[in-house]
């Protein structure tokens, strides 16, 4: 590792005010420390929020359930607020990494990472969920830019993530054999407002909603409403590990099961 | 810049120099000598290093050792009480649940990790659990049955 300064952030406030220019947020720290490890990135300061408690909780809020930023994998994952509310979320946070990563790796820090593979951000778009930070409210749809891109900015802090309660939703992750991240992932949710479908670990760009299968689930929610949908390989991610072909066919075959298990 | 970092670990109060990027592991093993916990990868991966902080499993190698600044950290040789193995290393002897022991150390902490989680763990629930626990030598067999046993005899 590059050599850093380390400061405690002290308030949500002190964090914004402190990471800015070359300084970094640090938070589970289960993607960042990772990278500085390998050198891949030479931060002058980290500035930990890890002794910020007014960020660590679950509120069960209108139905939806409201979790801040430094709730680890682990403590939503076995939350009896999620469980009820949104069991499709409390199984994805079970799915992340190992349990070691679930006790440090935070909501917050998955979500502003946004890994184009990473499972949270699927849960984000497809249930609708809003980004709080220290300036404002994001929705999912305007928040995941791309490739490890967000709308936040410099000194913006995620303090939240609200998720509305679905009427049903799902998620299946065709996991990579090797590192466990998703090689496909498919969040499902039927919503007040339609069906939300969101694809992770497949595409060029990052998470992406499928907009022809949210039609097709639309009229009928089953997964044999998906069997004549085509999916395009186009735009898909294509590496050591699978083809933008298998992804495309993986795209399908998960969103089918997780229509069939939602509820 | 060195700063300096006070903890407890294996319930003694232990402080010292370290600088910002000083990993935990680095601080355990090379600062206060506790060379049991190991190191097996660069990539967050293996499990070697698996250590309680404030009572939960994490990896030691992917932690500052200022982020563990006041908390309560437990290693493999805090397990043993006056000279008598813990039940879980117990088992893992018993059932040979280790060859060159390499991995052997965090296997152990993450089992007890589990066991506080789950008292009776299935045979699956095992597997499941040690995902980020990687062993060259053994093919887990044995290393399940230890487990398994360990939790009974926890209970
Ligand atoms: C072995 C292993 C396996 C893994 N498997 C998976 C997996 O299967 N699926 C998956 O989704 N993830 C996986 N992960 C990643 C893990 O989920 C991370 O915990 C997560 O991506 C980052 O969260 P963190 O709290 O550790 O963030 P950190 O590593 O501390 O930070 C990550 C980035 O987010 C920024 N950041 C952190 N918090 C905030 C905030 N509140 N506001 C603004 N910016 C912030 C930081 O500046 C940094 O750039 C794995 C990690 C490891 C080591
Ligand atoms: S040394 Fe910590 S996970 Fe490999
Ligand atoms: S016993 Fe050798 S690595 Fe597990």
């Amino acid at each position: 590792m590059y050599s850093f300064e380390y400061q405690k952030a002290g308030s949500v406030a002190d964090a914004a005010k402190a990471a800015t220019g070359e300084a970094k947020l640090v938070a589970g720290g289960m993607t960042l420390i990772p990278t500085l490890k390998l050198r891949l990135a030479q931060p002058s300061k980290l500035v930990d929020l890890g002794g910020l408690k007014d960020l660590v909780g679950i509120k069960a809020e209108g139905g939806g359930v409201t979790i801040g930023a430094m709730t680890t994998h682990a403590a939503v994952a076995s939350s009896a607020e999620v469980k009820k509310a949104i069991p499709a979320l409390a199984a994805l946070a079970a799915g992340i990494g190992d349990p070691a990563v679930r006790n440090r790796g935070t909501i917050g820090g998955s979500v502003a990472n946004n890994d184009p593979a990473a499972d949270y951000p699927a849960a984000c778009v497809a249930l609708g969920a809003t980004i709080v930070t220290s300036k404002r409210k994001i929705t999912a749809d305007d928040f995941f830019k791309g490739l490890f891109e967000t709308a936040l900015e410099e000194g913006e802090v995620i303090t939240a993530i609200s998720f509305p309660a679905p009427e049903k939703a799902a998620y299946m992750k065709f996991r990579n054999p090797a590192s466990r991240y998703a090689l496909v992932g498919v969040f499902v949710a039927k919503t007040k407002g339609g069906v939300r479908v969101a694809v992770t670990g497949a595409g060029e760009g990052g998470v992406f909603r499928k907009k022809s299968f949210e039609e097709a689930l639309g009229k009928s929610f089953a997964g044999s409403a998906l069997d004549g949908v085509k999916v395009d390989a186009k735009g898909l991610n294509s590496d050591i590990h699978a083809s933008a072909d298998y992804r495309a066919h993986l795209i399908k075959v998960m969103a089918k099961r997780a229509v069939d298990a939602a509820k | 810049m060195p700063t300096t970092v006070s903890m407890t670990v294996n319930g003694k109060k232990v402080s010292g120099q370290v600088e910002p990027r000083t990993l935990l592991v680095q601080f355990i093993r090379e600062t206060l000598g506790l060379t049991g916990t190991h190191v097996g990868c660069d990539t967050s991966q293996c499990g070697a290093c698996v250590v309680h902080v404030d009572g939960k499993s994490v990896k030691s190698c992917t932690m500052l050792a200022a982020q563990a600044e006041g908390a309560n950290v437990l290693t493999i040789e805090g397990l043993a009480t006056d000279g008598k193995l813990h039940p879980m290393q117990e088992a893992f002897r018993e059932h040979h649940g280790l060859q060159c022991g390499f991995c052997t150390p965090g296997m152990v902490m993450s089992a007890i990790d589990l066991v506080k989680n789950n008292k009776n763990p299935s045979e699956h629930e095992i597997r499941e659990w040690l995902e980020g626990n990687i062993c060259r030598c053994t093919g887990y067999h044995n290393i399940v049955k230890a487990i398994a046993a360990g939790a009974k005899a926890m209970a």
